[in-house]
């Protein structure tokens, strides 16, 4: 069942569920952040509309620069504008920023400590059609291994807009993980939200879990579903929206761990180096137990519909339920 | 900033050859780090940190301080050795260049030292640092600012397609608050920049993208002055000054040798090179001696 307490959206397995893009809660979190600081300042790389910057762009003009096509340019500006005293917020396609300019975000803003936030839009396969080029499935890796960043990757718009603004107010540079397509809209207005805090959104009915799925962004949805075809079928099953993974919540990592002795993690992104690694890091050095991965094995992506990737890559209901089946075999 | 009195081009100079002197100490000592580059630039850092530029070494959080971004970190002796001798650190800290624990890392690092706008080092990047710095000064004092945002470049990294992009940013933005002063010394790590990756005419490239472009002696004080005012007057455009400076400067057997870009001198070699900089090139008798 859902977890009461933090106040979830209750129509979320009905087949109507909203649907709205991740990127468009960034926009409309922008927005209000820049209404209550004047310190804000958006910068973007010709994907103004795509990446919903243009709510912000459009009210403050004044506060938004345009690069053109130069991610480079758009990571190290910022980090330029930031030492003035500005919060400035950076978006491109997650495959060009933090993709293409890795190393000026590495330098100018993590290394120089700088409170840049990098928004990242259109990550993961779920892109669709326009392909492989474009299906950033490696940027969970390429920012948590950086020091001084923090990587929240949310679970939906609303989730999306409470992490901008929670972001807006700290000293960290951050990045923001964020997907194009329509993704149902689980939490609500009243879910609440802080940076560096894992969430149990899915619990059994009563008594301990035996089961334990670990899920970020657009996917966590996905794991509710199997959540809840699991406990039609008997089984007790807890379900974390890991939407921060860097600095980690390893304290309710261990402890959903030790509660259900195997864990399953879900992820849009190469198995590799995301999410998943970064539980198996926390839990091999304080809680050794049995992990099976959801997520892209060691392959670019391609064109297609969302649906379809998420399928083709292993990513889908099905090939969540087989990962549960085995890890629970794997239990010591 | 007023004009350069004869008397205050005779101090400049002193300073900078006990600059020079001071890389070359700091050099020796760190057994490794850049020669040519640092020799070459201590004239202009000279003038910006003894004459031209607004800043106080007691008063790091001053808001309307003028903003310095060295972009070529690995000039950091000579940004180290002029900020020493301005009093921002004890003269004899140089000694610890590169070492183990030391403030004064390799390339410049902001953690180690909170006067410094930026860390630096890996090319192509501060010209946009600089920018961002003048487009956030804009919005908060719209034109009327009178800050000035310099940025240091070296021409070799102008093969870096990320300094371009901010060169088009500047000029799209008629960024009036921004000086870039390119040191043009035609050496690169690998050999001459022409021979690496040809620059052709600097000047000529920056005014196409929106730039007030002038080419000047980078070791003539009056030069770099004289610029440096033409540039704060120009109203309506970001000013780049294209200074030609010879590396290795102030050490004959240094000077235009592309070899010493990225190494240090051993004892003799420093020996000799500080013997020709405490006799200013043999203009003086050496205290030394």
């Amino acid at each position: 069942m859902l977890n009461d307490k933090l106040k979830l959206n209750t129509k979320v397995f009905n087949s109507d569920v909203e649907q709205v893009p991740i990127r468009q809660g960034f926009g409309e979190g922008l927005l209000q952040a820049g209404v209550a600081d004047e310190r804000i300042v958006a910068l973007c790389a010709d994907l103004t509309e795509s990446t919903k910057m243009n709510l912000f762009a459009e009210k403050f003009p004044n506060r938004f620069i345009q690069v053109g096509v130069a991610e480079q340019n758009l990571a190290a500006v910022a980090s330029g504008m930031a030492a003035m005293g500005k919060v400035p917020f950076i978006s491109s396609y997650a495959m060009f920023s933090p993709g293409r300019n890795w190393e000026q975000i590495r330098t100018t803003i993590a290394y120089n400590d700088r409170p840049v936030k990098i928004a990242g839009s259109h990550a993961g396969v779920s892109v669709g059609p326009d392909g492989g080029t474009h299906q950033a499935v490696e940027d969970i890796a390429i920012t948590r291994v950086i020091p001084n960043i923090v990587v929240i990757s949310p679970c939906d718009a609303l989730e999306a807009k409470r992490a901008t603004i929670a972001c807006s107010k700290t000293k960290e540079p951050t990045y923001l993980r964020l997907a194009r397509e329509k993704t149902p809209i689980i939490t609500t207005n009243e879910t609440p939200f802080e940076i560096g805090k894992a969430q149990i959104v899915f619990i059994p009915e009563k008594g301990l879990a035996e089961i334990g799925i670990i899920a970020t962004g657009a996917l966590v949805h996905r794991a509710l579903m199997v959540a809840r075809d699991l406990e039609k079928d008997g089984i007790k099953v807890k379900v974390m929206n890991l939407s921060t993974i860097k600095p980690l919540d390893g304290e309710a990592v261990v402890a959903l761990a030790k509660e259900t002795k195997c864990i399953v993690t879900v992820e849009e992104h190469q198995i590799a180096g995301g999410m998943g690694g970064a539980i198996a890091e926390c839990l091999a050095e304080y809680y050794p137990t049995p992990i099976e991965f959801i997520g892209v094995k060691n392959k670019f992506g391609q064109s297609g519909t969302p649906e379809e990737l998420i399928e083709h890559y292993g990513m889908g209901v099905e090939s969540i339920k087989k990962a549960v089946e085995k890890v629970m075999k794997r239990k010591m | 900033m007023e004009n350069l009195t004869d008397k205050k081009i005779e101090e400049l100079e002193v300073t900078a050859n006990n600059i020079r002197t001071s890389i070359i100490e700091m050099l020796l000592k760190a057994k490794s780090g850049h020669t040519a580059g640092p020799l070459g630039m201590t004239d202009i850092f000279t003038l910006l940190y003894f004459h031209a530029l607004r800043h106080d070494k007691d008063r790091l959080d001053w808001k309307e301080r003028d903003r310095l971004v060295l972009s070529n970190g690995h000039i950091a002796p000579v940004l180290y050795a002029t900020m020493a001798h301005a009093g921002y650190m004890p003269i004899k800290e140089l000694l610890t260049l590169r070492k183990f624990g030391s403030r004064l890392q390799g390339h410049p690092h902001r953690e180690y030292m909170p006067w410094l706008e930026t860390s630096s080092g890996p090319l192509g990047c501060g010209l946009s640092q600089a920018v961002g710095m003048a487009l956030a000064d804009r919005i908060d004092y719209g034109n009327n600012t009178d800050k000035t945002i310099y940025a240091l470049l070296s021409d070799g990294e102008h093969d870096e397609g990320n300094t371009w992009e901010a060169v088009l940013l500047a000029g799209k933005e008629k960024l009036r608050n921004l000086i870039a002063i390119v040191d043009r010394n035609n050496i690169q790590i690998d050999g001459y920049t022409e021979n690496i990756m040809p620059l052709g005419d600097m000047a000529a490239k920056y005014r196409e993208f929106g730039w007030h472009a002038q080419e000047i002696d980078g070791h003539n004080f009056r030069d770099i002055n004289d610029a440096i005012q033409k540039a704060k007057a120009v109203y309506d455009k970001p000013s780049v000054i294209i200074a030609r400076t010879i590396p290795g400067r102030g050490v004959k057997e240094f000077e235009r040798d592309y070899r010493w870009h990225g190494k240090a001198p051993n004892q003799e070699e420093a020996d000799m090179a500080l013997k020709e900089l405490r006799t200013l090139g043999g203009k003086i008798k050496s205290e030394h001696e």
